[in-house]
């Protein structure tokens, strides 16, 4: 596979590029495109991804429902979002061409399996004619294969037969994109062979169309359209790649560990959010217990139950999970024992679009609970930071003695980007002794006077036995009490408690002027949007600032004081402004929402268009 | 019971017991904490979950670790207090409502898991908290005041549920017999699983004497079947019944209808659950002849047991664990 007998063709530069690979749900885009993100990080590029696939396992094939689609943007500078539309668009189908069109710009790259365009799929697609054929793509750059064909003969001599012999297009189209974007094709046959092993039929098929794809671009004129893009200069330190789901699972064995407690993870499977569940549950040789329990309920029962006996217990979910969680969560507040509930979103309500994402539970998790049990609310902003937050998250619950929300949502759960490994000895001590006895009463519900902590008292210490549960408790005796006053004063104090927390939490800090005309606050997944959108904004002259809020509850102290500098705000968010309500609710401040409910990430361009219309006084909706 | 480390008043706590007087909790109260008094087990390595319901009050009253929880969920939590410390005795308190209804889901889970709690099901047949509705446990046709015109709901048995559900460990108690409850409480705490415990109990206020047929000094005698392991199941004033269990079933007939060798010999240890559930058959509530005692006693590891071993062999496999390694095994590379 080198391309030293042919005269080599060259290559044009680009700092960044986007690339989408669409096909059915059975054709393996997720693969591909997460085998071509690999072998680009290994390259050094910064990179962000956005997978977006079907609920159902196999929709009909060829049909629109059924297509999977894979975006990455790799790039040689420190790049924020997955992109905006794609430069190129790997189309396997007519279905996956037809699903995708609209997003790509005229004169974008668009590279089409030819083979599947035959009259049945394009009539599934609801093709009349074939777009290939018909001139309608005449203002792309249209570039085809006749993947199917050649894979077939690619595959003939690995003993892989009949229609299998068709699955291995993906690793064909892989192989031809990884020469027109000079990727090595190394670690992709790293990872076929450590995969199915080296002697497996299925591996040297793969393997043998990944070749045939990367050999068709050398030989073929028309692919010798060719692209490089340099690694990035991202800061000095080793890098992994990293998903939300898989940060969030390491980041709560970190968190355990810096609270010098076993980690006890109880959980149902449930999309996005079961391959946190499947990331712990190989790590038992970190002293993890995974326990994949009959439902929700009892999922986040067996998590505080596990906290109660001196675990870190914690639960993990999607919006529907919450809701069945929240009579736990609120004797898991109203007992005062430590638990993490992470609440990977999906778009609502009901069943809604399991696989889509959307930011909607923000007002769940704040007050989706009976009685007054405010609990902190802790969101990352991207894949790699999630690994933090999980750590932050356990360190408030052990703290602070409580239950915390840990918000995430579809996008981060499944996208990647590099992450900067952390040094994981500076990971503050958060261990918080267990109490003893001491000749004195044991007060159970006696509070450390800073964090208002009550003492972790555990089942088998000597000498402190005591009972605890959901009725109302007597201050510091914990003995059941239904005296006015005290109801009062313990609502008070537990709310208290939590309010506390803005004094141990990092304050917002602003990227860009530090007063001025509009800012822009965010929450979780929405960051690389909103920042490069504002940041493309202000590069063409316009006065906006962005603030991440990491922590919605109990909000970082200086948050208000900062609103205030601006003449405007204007929150996007992925639901119909829920933290814009909470934003008016706090601060009387005239928010103007941003909302979009398409179970689909912000683009860069949206929130610099909307930017500029409020500034420009053109938007119309900003100033109600 | 004279060199006992501990007496019932290590036991009890300093709060004040609320159950309406004549309640039968309060006589299961004393049975399980004169028993605790027996062991040698430090009291701090007991705990009590219980869920609501009248029943569910118990923990506050028993001097030990408890959690008074919330309704149903009692059996997930404990799960996870057994999960996370084996060496702990974990005792859930339920009722028929709480175990049977809006718990129905964990008790079966937990039961067949094989979760080492020691479940004590404590089954007035009536809802007593919210004074007076029908249970999962209500006889057919009952009138209470959310049943005016009588229940439309088949009931439960708990005894053949907790069998189907692979239970290992199955027994009946009744709350007056407080011999044979402190004879249940030692073999469910001997058990090493789950161990589910029936114990019939007389709510007073909303469904008074429903247990009389098992209790009445009429009635008891013919109506009481003890089951004894290795015994042939006799029963009645001068055992004049007997039980049959063969293809169709368990039944009763007259002693001397049957030669010896035909009558059931009970063996609660028997791998086949089939007979045990053909005894919890007999009856389906306390009305007429029923079966008191053990049904079911088998070995299985328990789930914290399995668990454990489970965290042993990854960590003799991968050795312990290195947050450095784990955050790199993805692979990685450097940027200078």
């Amino acid at each position: 596979m080198t391309e030293d007998t042919l005269e080599a063709p060259q290559r044009e530069k680009r700092d960044r590029l986007v690339l989408r690979f669409a096909g059915d749900s059975g054709d393996g885009m997720q693969l591909t495109g997460n085998r071509f993100t690999d072998a680009s990080a290994a390259m050094g590029n910064d990179l962000a991804t956005f997978p977006d696939f079907p609920s159902e396992i196999r929709a009909p094939a060829g049909t629109l429902p059924g297509v999977s689609s894979f975006q990455v943007q790799i790039a040689d500078w420190d790049i924020l979002t997955p992109g905006d539309a794609p430069d190129i668009l790997i189309a396997m189908n007519p279905a996956a061409l037809k699903a995708h069109i609209d997003d790509l710009e005229t004169g974008s790259l668009l590279l089409v399996n030819s083979d599947a365009f035959v009259e049945r799929n394009l009539e599934k697609a609801g093709y009349e004619t074939n777009p290939l054929e018909d001139g309608s793509l005449d203002s792309y750059h249209l570039m085809t294969a006749p993947m199917e064909e050649l894979t077939k003969l690619a595959v003939a001599d690995t003993g892989v037969k009949g229609r299998a012999m068709l699955r291995s297009k993906n690793f064909f189209a892989l192989g031809l994109v990884s020469w027109m974007f000079n990727r090595p094709t190394e670690s992709v046959i790293k990872w076929v062979t450590n995969k199915f092993g080296p002697e497996n039929v299925v591996a040297k098929a793969n393997i043998a169309a990944l070749h045939a794809g990367y050999n068709f671009g050398i030989t073929t004129e028309e692919f010798h359209h060719l692209f490089d893009v340099g690694a990035a200069k991202l800061d000095k330190g080793q890098y992994t790649n990293i998903t939300g789901n898989q940060a969030i699972a390491w980041g709560l064995i970190a968190g355990a560990e810096a609270a010098k407690l076993p980690l006890l993870y109880g959980s149902y499977p449930i999309t996005p959010a079961s391959s946190i569940l499947e990331e712990l549950a190989k790590h038992k040789n970190f002293g993890v217990r995974t326990l994949q329990v009959e439902d929700e309920i009892a999922a986040v029962g067996v998590a505080l139950g596990g906290s109660f006996a001196g675990h870190l217990g914690v639960t993990g979910t999607s919006g529907p999970g919450v809701a069945l969680k929240s009579e736990t969560i609120s004797l898991a507040f109203q007992v005062e024992l430590p638990l993490v509930i992470v609440n990977v979103q999906r778009a609502g309500p009901s069943t809604g679009m399991p696989t889509k994402t959307e930011q909607a539970d923000l007002l769940l998790v704040m007050f989706g609970r009976h009685g007054e049990a405010p609990l902190p609310i802790v969101a990352p902003a991207t894949p790699a930071e999630a690994f933090m937050s999980a750590v932050e998250a356990c360190r408030l619950a052990v703290q602070y003695m409580t239950p915390v929300i840990l918000m995430s949502d579809g996008y981060i759960a499944n996208s990647s980007e590099p992450w900067r490994l952390p040094d994981t000895d500076e990971i503050a001590d958060m261990s918080r002794p267990f109490a003893t006895a001491d000749g004195s009463e044991f007060l159970p519900y006696s509070r450390d006077p800073e964090t208002l902590a009550r003492p972790w008292a555990i089942p088998g210490t000597p000498g402190l036995e005591h009972r605890i549960g959901g009725l109302e408790h007597a201050n510091l005796t914990g003995n059941v009490s239904y005296d006015p006053r005290n109801h009062e004063l313990m609502t008070k104090l537990r709310a208290d408690k939590i309010d506390r927390i803005a004094d141990s939490i990092k304050p917002v800090e602003v990227d860009g002027p530090e007063s001025g005309e509009l800012l822009v606050v965010g929450w979780g997944s929405t960051f690389g949007a909103i920042r490069a959108g504002t940041r493309n904004a202000r590069k063409a002259g316009h006065s906006v600032s962005h603030v991440h809020i990491r922590h919605l509850n109990p909000f970082p102290s200086n948050l208000g004081e900062v609103l205030s500098k601006y003449d405007k705000v204007m929150v996007p968010e992925l639901n119909s402004g829920q933290l814009a309500l909470i934003l008016r609710a706090k601060y009387l401040i005239d928010v103007i929402s941003y909302p979009k409910i398409q179970g689909l990430p912000f683009k860069a361009a949206e929130i610099s268009g909307k930017v500029i219309g409020i500034l420009a006084g053109t938007d119309s909706e900003a100033g109600q | 019971m004279t060199d006992t480390k501990y007496t019932r008043s290590d036991f009890q706590s300093d709060q004040e017991v609320r159950w309406c007087p004549g309640c039968g909790d309060y006589t299961i109260l004393a049975s399980v904490q004169n028993f605790l008094a027996t062991l040698e087990k430090d009291k701090h390595n007991h705990v009590f979950i219980s869920g609501i319901g009248c029943a569910s009050r118990f923990p506050y009253y028993v001097d030990t670790y408890g959690m008074h929880s919330i309704h149903g969920r009692a059996p997930a939590i404990a799960t996870g207090v057994a999960t996370a410390n084996p060496d702990l005795t974990v005792w859930v308190v339920s009722g028929d409502g709480d175990a049977l209804s809006i718990g129905g889901n964990h008790l079966i889970h937990t039961m067949r898991r094989n979760v080492n709690i020691k479940m004590l099901l404590f089954n007035n047949q009536i809802y007593g908290l919210t004074k007076g509705q029908y249970s999962p446990t209500s006889e057919l046709g009952k009138r209470t005041k959310t049943s005016p015109m009588g229940s439309l709901d088949q009931p439960f048995n708990p005894t053949s549920l907790a069998i189907a559900s692979e239970a290992t460990f199955v027994a009946r108690t009744i709350d007056m017999d407080r011999n044979h409850t402190t004879k249940m409480l030692q073999a469910a705490y001997e058990h090493d699983g789950a161990a589910l415990i029936e114990i019939y109990q007389n709510c007073n206020v909303f469904n008074d004497k429903a247990f009389v047929q098992l209790t009445g000094r009429e009635e008891r005698d013919t109506n009481r079947i003890n089951l004894e392991a290795g015994q042939p199941i006799k029963f009645g004033a001068n055992q004049e019944f007997a039980v049959v269990v063969d293809g169709n079933g368990a039944r009763i007939v007259a002693t001397a209808d049957v030669a010896e060798a035909d009558i059931h010999v009970h063996n609660p240890s028997n791998p086949d659950p089939s007979a045990a559930f053909a005894l919890s058959r007999l009856s389906h509530g306390p009305y007429g002849p029923t079966p008191i005692g053990i049904f079911r006693d088998v070995n299985r590891p328990s789930y914290g047991d399995q668990v454990q071993q489970q965290l042993v062999e990854a960590h003799a496999k991968k050795g312990p664990g290195n947050i450095k390694d784990l955050i790199r095994s993805g692979g990685f590379w450097t940027v200078d």
